[in-house]
């Protein structure tokens, strides 16, 4: 059903096929000409240093072509650091996706002081990982503001601890994702166009049917694509996790275990593979999600202009 | 869009429950910023409310211990260099696969999403390799190469939904009424795209002065940004005095509001999502 509804996508379809094969040729000469510059830099920048990187893995120091990979996975204390980021990436791009679903669709439509909220939002993001967990330290330590403010108001005997653990190092990935998950949603809903709402309002139905049946159907993409963007910059999670957390217990995450390998042993070849089966990972579930999400995608929702 | 417009609904309880998430979250963010504010001119804090009292020393000692205007300069630097190296790649591609379709636009869309989707560290210890074999590492130019990896692929994807939103047809009729390709790019589309770009330069401003993993990753000793410097005071902590490290936190923030205040003179946080109708 929902298939037959951008009506945008038609007339735009529709403009384009008109243009198009009347100067085709030219066109996809110019489009590849401002192309170029872009794809050589992705090859050069990411593409080739990924591959390097798998061919230094493959070249231990010692041992046959897999040694890296055998010794990360035979470790248990190596093995155990996919774990240990997993269980920080996942709950604060959870706790961000159901705070921040709520709160863009609600703020579809223009509320008081609307500006001033996204304007507030946007400061956050000028802190940065460092500075947020520097920052923590002080505020949610034993005798910090927060842990003050809690035995004030009675809700607390003793105070919570809440830095030096995992816990710490979810709120400061929640905090410093929040920002991009909400705007990003945002602009998603936004950017649905209000008269499908309309027309699912006036044909009779209930708010909750209009969420259920109309918008988050049309959301599903966003936050398919907030939640891939968020959980790849958690689970890159390093300052953070060495500063805020136990580094070397219970948030000693997969990326120190590839530093510490590279620059504190000096085995580039160990620290590489390490890196490799990070991207195998999130590559994984990068794909799950950009797959379910291209199934999902029904075309732009978005009306035109005018 | 008039009718669209209710402003009775600002007093439903949904709205109030938006406001005091607000409130909370600018508690939390608040409460940590003030923190690191009130520490850094503390001349000593133990337990109470506040600090026991003021001092300007720490930032006199951040100055001269942390070799403040080097850092500063070298940040401003790289992250200048690496927005206008992006937007100046990011914008002609953007509009290139916002405007046609191609065999393989999906691929080479997905090659373009890969640096952002894919962590910096996971590619950025191969890349800070490479840049070392090449003695381009522990340089200025390294540590740009590097911040720009991440960087142009993210205007792109900031700018596609821009261009999109911008109708075809403006462009052909200009065409048609006998303007340049270039005069409809400098005429017509740069004004229309030109809130996508100041986001996009923006977002890739504040994010490369926030990059900590590929300019640590790739950073020498005299090529250090402010976060990398933070870092390692903070990692060093026991040596110098907390009050130190919040100076030089208080600085790096203060660079980041000062230039988004700047940016947000031209932008209006609202045109930083795309906002189709009303």
């Amino acid at each position: 059903m929902a298939r037959d509804l951008p009506i945008a996508r038609t007339t735009d379809d529709t403009a384009r096929r008109l243009a198009g094969p009347r100067r085709g040729r030219g066109k996809e000469r110019l489009g590849l000409l401002l192309l170029c510059p872009a794809l050589l830099l992705v090859l050069l920048l990411f593409i080739y240093p990924l591959f390097y990187g798998l061919r230094l893995s493959l070249q231990p120091e010692a041992g046959g072509l897999l040694t890296n990979y055998s010794d990360f996975f035979g470790d248990d204390r190596e093995r155990a650091t996919i774990g240990n980021t997993l269980r920080l990436a996942l709950p604060a791009t959870l706790i961000n996706l159901a705070v921040a679903i709520p709160l863009a669709y609600r703020m579809r439509r223009r509320i008081r002081g609307q500006r001033v909220i996204t304007g507030l939002f946007v400061i956050p993001m000028t802190l940065g990982t460092v500075l947020l967990a520097q920052g923590m330290l002080s505020f949610f330590g034993p005798r910090g503001w927060f842990n003050k403010s809690l035995l004030q108001l009675g809700i607390s005997d003793d105070p919570i601890r809440l830095v030096h653990n995992a816990t710490g190092v979810v709120i400061s990935l929640a905090i410093a994702e929040f920002p991009v998950v909400f705007l990003l949603l945002l602009g998603f809903v936004s950017g649905i166009d209000p008269n499908l709402e309309r027309a699912a309002q006036m044909l009779g139905a209930g708010s909750w049917q209009r969420f259920r049946r109309i918008m988050l159907p049309l959301m599903i993409p966003g936050i398919a694509t907030a939640f891939a963007l968020s959980f790849v910059a958690t689970f890159a999670v390093l300052p953070s996790a060495v500063m805020l957390g136990q580094p070397a217990g219970e948030t000693r995450v997969i990326a120190l275990a590839a530093w510490q390998a590279a620059y504190e042993r000096f085995d580039y070849s160990a620290g590489s593979a390490i890196a490799i089966i990070m991207a195998g990972i999130e590559l994984l579930v990068l794909g799950v999600v950009l797959v379910g999400r291209s199934r999902l995608y029904r075309g732009p929702a978005t009306g035109g202009k005018g | 869009m008039a009718t669209g417009r209710r402003r009775g609904i600002a007093a439903s309880p949904t709205v109030w429950l938006v406001y005091a998430f607000v409130a909370f979250f600018i508690a939390l963010v608040g409460g940590i910023f003030f923190t690191v504010l009130f520490n850094s001119f503390a001349s000593s804090w133990f337990g109470g409310w506040l600090p026991d009292g003021y001092t300007i020393r720490w930032y006199r000692f951040a100055v001269d211990e942390f070799s403040l205007w080097r850092v500063l300069r070298v940040t401003l630097v790289v992250a200048l260099s690496v927005v206008a190296l992006s937007l100046l790649i990011g914008v002609p591609a953007a509009y290139a696969l916002a405007r046609w379709n191609f065999r393989g636009k999906n691929a080479v869309l997905l090659l373009l999403l890969l640096p952002i989707m894919v962590p910096p560290i996971t590619y950025g210890i191969p890349l800070a390799t490479m840049l070392y074999e090449y003695g381009l590492a522990g340089r200025l130019i390294g540590v740009i190469v590097a911040n720009l990896a991440p960087a142009f692929p993210f205007v792109i994807v900031i700018m596609i939904p821009f261009i999109e939103q911008i109708d075809p047809n403006l462009e052909r009729s200009a065409r048609m009424l006998g303007a340049s390709p270039f005069r409809v790019f400098t005429r017509v589309l740069l004004p229309l795209a030109t809130p996508g770009i100041l986001a996009a330069g923006l977002l890739v401003l504040v994010r490369t002065i926030a990059m900590f993993e590929l300019t640590f990753l790739t950073a020498g000793a005299t090529t250090q940004t402010l976060v990398v410097s933070l870092y390692y005071a903070a990692f060093a902590a026991g040596i110098r005095p907390t009050q130190s490290i919040d100076a030089m936190a208080v600085i790096y923030m203060s660079t980041t509001t000062v230039l988004l205040l700047l940016a947000l003179r031209f932008i209006n946080p609202v045109q930083l999502v795309s906002r189709v109708k009303q």
